[in-house]
Order: structure tokens, then sequence, then C-alpha cells
């Protein structure tokens, strides 16, 4: 049974449409990301999931139950804010037990869930002093505490690594996934951070203006974008757009433009439904490389013909900027292979980590 | 230091005019604060002195004068024998009077202040915008136009001319006060908290008590210093709906110092005048920077 | 689980241990609520309907119309308590802020002892109008205030007979609402100068202003709202004179210093003609609009426009 199922969920403040249909769910254990640009209606969908939110039309069940009229208390859910939200006035001992409190549970269970919590965290040293006295990630695993002493059915996060600055970041987001390596609680995290998604999560769930645009493992997410925004959000830098054409009638190959004329790619695998003429090639930047000159072409790579307009040298790589005719790209080249600004150099693309999408619904078509 | 200046003074002539024109800038500001300082001061050392002043030296030398000699029967007479309108027992009765106005008033428009800053910051329903701003008119209505319709129920409620009734008015239009004061205090507190706390199983009780009561110190703190001396400090509705011996002293004041005639007993009335004033000033002095707090919170909203 | 008990779960709703709960913030409010809504709305109306009646030392609801209105108007007394009121306001307001500006910018200068200063300017605002208007009448007094002692001194000619002068008692009540208040708008203006970006001023100074233009055309114009805010309050405050007039003239010499509010305290109180009175408070209340109407207003728009922005 699912742990968490979401059907047909639809919110709106008035007029104003934020979640349009949305349909979700995660069995026990997993780890669900949902992660997507501001304002695509992430957070208002964990805040009706805890049930600090109503819901306009649809179904929330959490282990089969419907919970859309339930308080948030009685969800047996727990929740780690963006900003935390540690109660300033009490020590962090007082926070982790305020809930129990509330709930009225004996002393000698809290003292015992306290002692539990604080080890696994790592701050028996922390529980006597105040919010205000703590470092950002120790502010951080205190709110996991408050959230684990409840052993809630469902974790909710809410951006919580937003707040930090990048290298505790990092190390926090490995904490959290060894966290959940442990405990194994259904968590669904709300990010905007497309990497958080991708490391932490066993399936992602991307949204867009309310919508979901796709509901699957990571590296499906990424291989397989199921449109143009996934294929867009996802990946660092974004996979390159190119406007193509069919080559002939039978969908085997398409025309690009490159510098100097048009270079004819033969596809690496059939088209799964018909498409117009005019399609969008996508390709992501770490499958552009100069192409070999002795000659031997990687099976289903494609040659192109392109000026380069931009080194940059990250360090571990080198991210060059290529001109296609009208068209500008991304790739990614190793250190070596650098070459010089105003060259035109061939480029290998690999034609089986490659994407066409239809211009007009921006939807996946191989 | 000065050496010092000197010789830089000599060195260069640029320089020199630099720093004549900073020192006489510095005088000048210095200057302009003192003048005004002594014009405030003013009025405070006159009614100081006068308090301590035998009557007949006041009246020799003008109520502007360093005190030759000092007397103390001002203040016994103020508090307990001064004769205002037939009774004969001093300002005593009035300040009592006074502290049994504004401690309940200055209280419990506080308290509710709270209660209703927290439900319209943190609670919000449909309305409660609206409804803030319909609650903050109170402020600002000038209190003629609430005199007859006052006048209308302390009367009906019994309550007429008694320091109870007073304490109603202060308390009705007190909370409008705090009410703005503490919603737009409690705004600034995160809602992520309370949502949090609702997780936690804290309902609304709980969740005063225990998180935002804590919090309150600093304006609390403000509401009480503002309320006690705007409800202490009051005129119009003391002398509208009280009377002689049952008066707020603020009230009794003016009738005070107007009713002697001809031969004004200035010393007797400064002290009377301070006794009135003294526990708002008192306030202020310990309270100062909380003053301060809540001009600028209230004003600039 | 069925899909008939999952419907069945959908149309309970929430309970009605639910409903109570989150009834509660609205019934805690509803007792302060229902008051501050008939103190603002019901008092105001029943006054207004007074003005319009026959009532006279006691309320009695026979409608007349405009009729005190017009009578009020005519009134010799009160046309004077207006135009003393525009009078004042319009020099109180202008003066209050003026002096208070020049006591916050002198204070910015980084003078010593500014906690000192400070307590001494703001220290009227803990003092009752009524006090202040009572220790400045003897200041006043020709025979044992300022002119006695300047005479006192040597100056045998010198006059300052404010509160006797039919003509010049109105200037008496201004100076001291101005020695009341300025340092109230000192307070604000201080906190608004602090509140200046002091990269602001470092830019200016590279610019080459000296310190009068950097104020003038750098400083000033950025806390130009409190200057609003200050003068609304101010406004609001001179409209409400009423003990301060109280204590200091009582109204005279004559009617020479009379106000609204003392005119319809007199005319409710004194001489048993509440509707006439309450036709003068509702005009207060329009004054009062006046000012604050277009005020709220202005806030409105403006926070409008700065989350356009945002």
């Amino acid at each position: 049974m699912a742990s968490l199922t979401i059907s047909k969920l639809r919110k709106n403040f008035g007029p104003v449409d934020v979640l349009k249909g949305v349909d979700l769910e995660a069995r026990t254990g997993e780890f669900i990301a949902l992660v997507g640009p501001s304002g695509c209606g992430k957070s208002t969908l964990l805040a009706m999931i805890a049930g600090l939110e109503t819901v306009s039309s649809g179904e929330i069940r959490i282990d089969g139950k419907l919970v859309n009229f339930v308080a948030p208390k009685d969800r047996d859910i727990a929740m780690v804010f963006q900003s935390y939200a540690l109660y300033p006035t009490m020590t962090v001992r007082q926070n982790i037990t305020f809930g129990m409190e509330s709930r009225g549970v004996p002393r000698a269970q809290q003292d015992e869930a306290v002692k539990r919590v604080a080890a696994l965290l790592q701050i028996e040293a922390l529980l006597q002093r105040k919010p205000g006295q703590l470092s950002g990630g120790q502010r951080q695993r205190v709110a996991m505490g408050r959230a684990l002493v409840r052993d809630p059915k469902l974790f909710l996060f809410d951006e919580p690594l937003s707040n930090l600055d990048a290298k505790l970041r990092v190390e926090m987001r490995s904490e959290i996934k060894r966290l959940h390596q442990r405990v194994g609680k259904t968590t669904i995290y709300v990010t905007h951070d497309q990497v958080e998604a991708m490391t932490l999560a066993s399936r992602i769930a991307v949204m867009h203006r309310g919508e979901l645009q796709q509901f699957a493992e990571p590296r499906q997410v990424y291989d397989r974008p199921a449109n143009m925004f996934v294929a867009g959000f996802m990946g660092s830098p974004p996979m390159n757009f190119i406007p193509a054409k069919m080559a002939n009638g039978e969908g085997t190959a398409i025309d690009v433009d490159q510098a100097g004329g048009t270079a004819t790619l033969t596809l690496a695998r059939p088209l799964s439904r018909p498409a117009a003429d005019s399609i969008v090639f996508g390709v992501r930047p770490e499958h552009i490389s100069p192409a070999r000159e002795n000659g031997a072409a990687k099976p289903g790579s494609a040659t192109l013909k392109a000026i380069v307009e931009l080194v940059e040298p990250t360090g571990a790589e080198t991210m060059v900027g290529l001109r296609l005719a009208e068209r500008e790209i991304t790739g990614r080249f190793s250190p070596d292979d650098a070459p010089r600004v105003g060259e035109t150099i061939a480029i290998a693309v690999d034609m089986t980590k490659s994407c066409l999408f239809d211009p007009k619904d921006e939807r996946l078509i191989s | 230091m000065v050496d010092a200046t000197l010789k830089a003074i000599e060195a260069d002539p640029a320089e020199a005019l630099a720093s004549r024109r900073y020192f006489l800038g510095r005088l000048g500001v210095y200057s302009f604060l003192s003048l005004f300082a002594f014009i405030y001061l003013l009025p405070l050392f006159v009614v100081v002195a006068n308090s301590f002043r035998p009557l007949p030296e006041i009246i020799q030398n003008g109520l502007i004068g360093i005190p030759h000699s000092f007397s103390f029967g001002a203040w016994g007479q103020a508090w307990s024998s001064y004769c205002v309108s037939g009774t004969c027992e001093g300002m005593h009765r009035n300040f009592f009077n006074s502290l049994e106005m504004t401690i309940p008033a200055t209280i419990i428009s506080t308290m509710l202040g709270l209660m209703n800053g927290y439900i319209l910051s943190k609670w919000r329903f449909p309305g409660s915008d609206l409804i803030f701003t319909c609650m903050t008119f109170g402020v600002f209505i000038p209190g003629q136009l609430s005199l007859l319709p006052w006048a209308f129920i302390l009367g009906h409620v019994g309550l007429a001319n008694t320091i109870g009734g007073l304490v109603l008015i202060h308390c009705v239009q007190g909370t409008s006060f705090t009410t703005l004061f503490c919603r737009n205090y409690y705004v600034g507190i995160p809602d992520d908290l309370i949502k949090a706390a609702r997780i936690d199983g804290a309902g609304f009780w709980r969740i005063f008590f225990k998180i935002i009561l804590p919090l309150s110190p600093p304006i609390l703190i403000v509401s009480v210093i503002w309320q006690f001396t705007g409800i202490w400090n009051d005129y119009l509705f003391g002398v509208v709906f009280s009377s002689g011996r049952g008066q707020p002293i603020t009230a009794s004041l003016i009738g005070m110092a107007s009713g002697g005639v001809n031969v004004r007993v200035y010393d007797v009335m400064s002290a009377a005048v301070l006794i009135g004033a003294i526990p708002p000033l008192l306030i202020y002095f310990f309270g100062g920077k909380y003053f301060v707090r809540g001009l600028t919170q209230g004003a600039i909203k | 689980m069925t899909q008939a008990t999952g419907l069945a779960e959908a149309a309970a709703g929430p309970t009605l241990r639910e409903r109570l709960a989150r009834a509660v913030p609205i019934i805690v409010l509803a007792p302060s609520l229902l008051a501050s809504f008939v103190y603002v709305f019901v008092f105001a109306i029943w006054t207004f309907y007074i003005s319009l009646s026959n009532s006279s030392l006691l309320p009695s609801y026979g409608f007349v119309g405009f009729g005190h209105y017009a009578t009020l108007w005519r009134n010799t007394r009160w046309k004077i308590a207006y135009s003393n009121l525009f009078l004042y306001s319009a020099l109180y307001v202008t003066l209050a802020i003026l002096v208070g500006l020049g006591l916050a910018i002198a204070i910015d200068q980084r003078v010593r002892g500014e906690a000192i200063w400070r307590t001494i300017f703001l220290y009227p605002l803990a003092v009752s109008f009524a006090v202040t208007g009572t220790v400045w009448a003897w200041l006043y007094s020709p025979n044992a205030g300022i002119e006695f002692l300047v005479r006192s001194l040597g100056w045998t000619d010198f006059t300052f007979r404010l509160t006797t002068d039919r003509n010049l008692a109105i200037y008496a009540i201004v100076a001291t609402g101005i020695w009341q208040s300025s340092g109230f708008a000192m307070a604000l203006f201080l906190a608004g100068l602090r509140s200046v970006d002091p990269d602001l001023v470092k830019a200016a100074q590279i610019d080459g202003a000296g310190p009068f233009r950097t104020y003038r055309k750098v400083i000033i114009p950025t806390i130009a709202p409190i200057f609003v805010a200050v003068a609304v309050v101010l406004l609001q405050f001179a409209i409400k004179t009423f003990d301060l007039v109280a204590a200091l003239t009582q109204g005279g010499p004559g009617i020479s210093t009379q106000f609204p509010a003392n005119y319809v305290y007199d005319l409710m109180f004194q001489r048993g003609q509440i509707a006439e009175g309450a036709a003068g408070a509702m005009m207060m209340l329009a004054a009062l609009a006046v000012v604050m109407v277009p005020y709220g207003l202005w806030l409105v728009w403006r926070r409008r426009r700065e989350s356009g922005h945002g």
C-alpha cells in the first residue's frame, strides 16, 4: 500500500489556480523530491500534505486514510522548514519535546526519545542551548531532531538547505541522505535545486506552473525528460535545444544547420510517434565532445561543424561556447581538448543520449 | 591635544581654516542644543524650585528664580490639606483615584491588545485586515465624538461619575491603541514558527502562552508605558465623567490651579502639579528607550 | 478501502471539534471587535443623529435636519474657534517640524551626551497638556512670570504678556504646543536620519557636496515619508486640542482663543445644547477625515507601488 497518495489535487487562491490537478504517490520508505522553479506550486503542495492549507478539490491519503480534513497534528507527519522555525525562547531540548508535551507523552518516554534522537544526530552537547546560540548547520540538525522524535509516517522537508552556504549545503545533503538510509521513512522533499533532487531522491517529481511535468527516477528524468521544460530544468549547464528538420519521410535522420551549411545526423532510435517536419533537437553539453581526427567515430555519434566563441575553464572541465550557424550551444570538454576562440572545429554529438522534442507541445518524441 | 592642534594650525593655512570652521560648527551645534535645552528645562525647573520655596519669596522674587530658602510645607499641604471647592484634603484623594483608574485600564487594555494583535496577525481569516483597519480608526477619532454616547451608556449601567466608568472608557479606547501596536509587532514573528507549532500539535492557546508571550516583553513594556502615560495624563474624560473628590489628578489640577482668584498659591500648586506629573515622568525616565521605540514603531506604520 | 467508504469520508467534512477549534480566534476577538465597532461606528452615528435632533439638555429624538449646523456656523465663537484651529495647525505643525528637524540634525552631528539631550527634549511627551498649560500660564503671567523676571533684571520696559492680550494669546498657545511636541518630531526625525544608507552620504561627499548641500539634497529627501507621518500626527493633535487651551487660557481673554474642541465641550456640558455640540463634534470629525483619508489613501498607493517594483 502506498504511504502517500495524491489524486487530482487542485488548489486555488481566489481566481488564481496554484495547483491544477496533481497525481502523485509515494511508496513506503521512498524519498520523493518535489522540484521546480519558484511559483510552480511545490511549497503549496507540501503545505496541503501537511494540512496547513486546505484542499480545493482532490484527495490526499496517508496510508490509505483520507486526510483532507484532518488537522496537521493528527496526520502523523513531521516537517522541517526552510527557516528551521525553532522556538527561539526554548532550549534545544524543549524544542524537541514541545510536540510530545502537547500530546501528553509521559516524561520518561520523552527523555528516552530525546536521548535517542540526540545520539542519532550528534546534538547531545547542544541540548541546553537556545537556537540563537547555534550555527546554521546545528540548527538544521535540531530541526531534523524535532521532526525525527515524532516517529511519523511521513517526513516533509521544505527547502531545508536553502539558507546554508554552498559548502555546508553539500555536507548537510549527505547527512540527510545518510539519515534517510538509516531511518527509512517516507520523505517528501521540496527544493528548487535540481542537484539536490538528483542526489537525494529515489523518484523526482518535476513541477511547473501548478502541473506535474514528470514523475520518475532521477536517471529517467535526466536521460528521457518528458518535455522541454524538464529537459531544460534538470542538468547544469542546461540541455542545448537546436531547431532541426526531418531529413526524410521515414524519420531516420534530421537536418541541422551548422557552421557553413547543413549536416544530416542519423538518429540512434526510431521515433516513438510520428513527427511534423520541424522538430527540436536536444543534446546535453556533456554529450558534445571534439570529434576525433583519426576518423574512428564512436557508434551512435554524429559530427557537426561549429565556431568556438567562448572558452571557460572551470578546473575539472572546460565549458565551450559554440556557434552552429544561428544557434549558440554549450559543450563540456575535458581541459586537454580545449579549443581556441575563433576556431572552427568539428564536434561529435552522442546521438544515443540525445532527445527530440515536438516544437508545438514541447513533449518528447524520441 | 590643544598643543597638537595649535601646531597643526600654524603648519597649514587651509587646514587652519578648516579646523576653525569645524570648531565654529561644533560651537554652533552645542549652543543651539543648549539654548533649546534651557527652554525645555525652564518649566520643569520652575515647578520643582517653586515647590520648595516659601510663598512670600515667590511673590517677591517672581516664579523664575533660584530658591533662597527651602521649605517643605507646600508638599504636605498639596498632598493632604489644600482646599479646593469646599473640601480641604489636598490632592491625595485624586492621586489614588488616578491609580485606581490607570492601573486596571492599562493592564486590561494591554492584555486585550496582545490577544487581538496575536489573532489579527497569526490567525488570519477573511476580513481580518479590514477588521484591523476598523479597529485602528479608534485611535484617530476625536474624543468629543464619544462624549455624549459614553454619558448615555455610563448613565444606563450606573457607572456615571465613578472611577469604574473611566476605567471602562479607557479600556475600550485603549484597546484600539494596544491592538495596533501589538499586531504590528507580531507581524514580525515568522509564520513558520506557528506552522511548526501546529504540526507539533499546539493549538490556539498553547501557541499563545508558550511561543508568542515569551517573545512579547518588548511590546508589552511599550504598551504598558504608553497606556499608563496616556491614561494618567487624560484630562477630557476625567473632567467630563467625574467631579470633585472623584476626579483623577490630572483633571483636578486645572480646577485647582485656576480656583484661587487673585492670590495664587504658587508653592502649593507647584507641589500639586508635581504630584500629578511625577508618575508618568518617572516611567519616562526609567523606560525611556521603550518610549521612543513605541513612538517610532507606532507612528511610522 | 472501498470506494464507498472513501466517498463517505469525503462527505463528512471537518468534525465538530475541528470546526470549534477553528472558531476560537474569532470568538476571542469578538468582544473587542464588538466594543471597537460600537465605539467607532455606533458612537459616531449616534452623535451624528443627535446633531440632527432637537435635543437640548438631554437627548431627544425629534428630527430637525441640519439646523444646528447652520446655527453653529453663524455663531461668532465657532467661527473664531475654527479660524484659530487653522492658524494654530499651520504654525504648530510647520514650526514643530522645523524645530524637531533642527534638533535632530544637531544631535545627529555626533554630539556627546546624546542620551542626555534626547531625554531633555523628549520629557514633555510624558507630561499631559493640562500640566504644561498650567505651568506655562504661570510663566506667561505678567506679574510673576517671564515679564517679571526680565523686568527685575533691569529691562523695566519689557513686556511679554501674551496671555492677557486678545490678539496675541493664540500665539502663546502655539508656542506652548510647539514646546510640547517638537521633541516627538525630533525623535522620529532622528530615527529617520539614522536610517539613511551611509553609502548615500559617502557618495555625496565624493561628489563634492558640503554638509548643507548633502542634507538638503540627499538626506532630507530620503526621509520625506517621515515628514508626512509627523505632519499627519501633529495635525491630529492640533485638531483635538482641548487640554492645552483649557489649562492655559480657558479660551480667553474673552473668546479670542476658543478652539473647536473647547466650544463643543462648552455646548455639551455647560450650556445644555448637546445637539449643537454634537454638530460641532461632527465638524471636528470632518476636519480629521480631511487629514486622514488622503493620508490613508497615499499610504495604500505607496505600498502598492513598492510591491510592484519589489
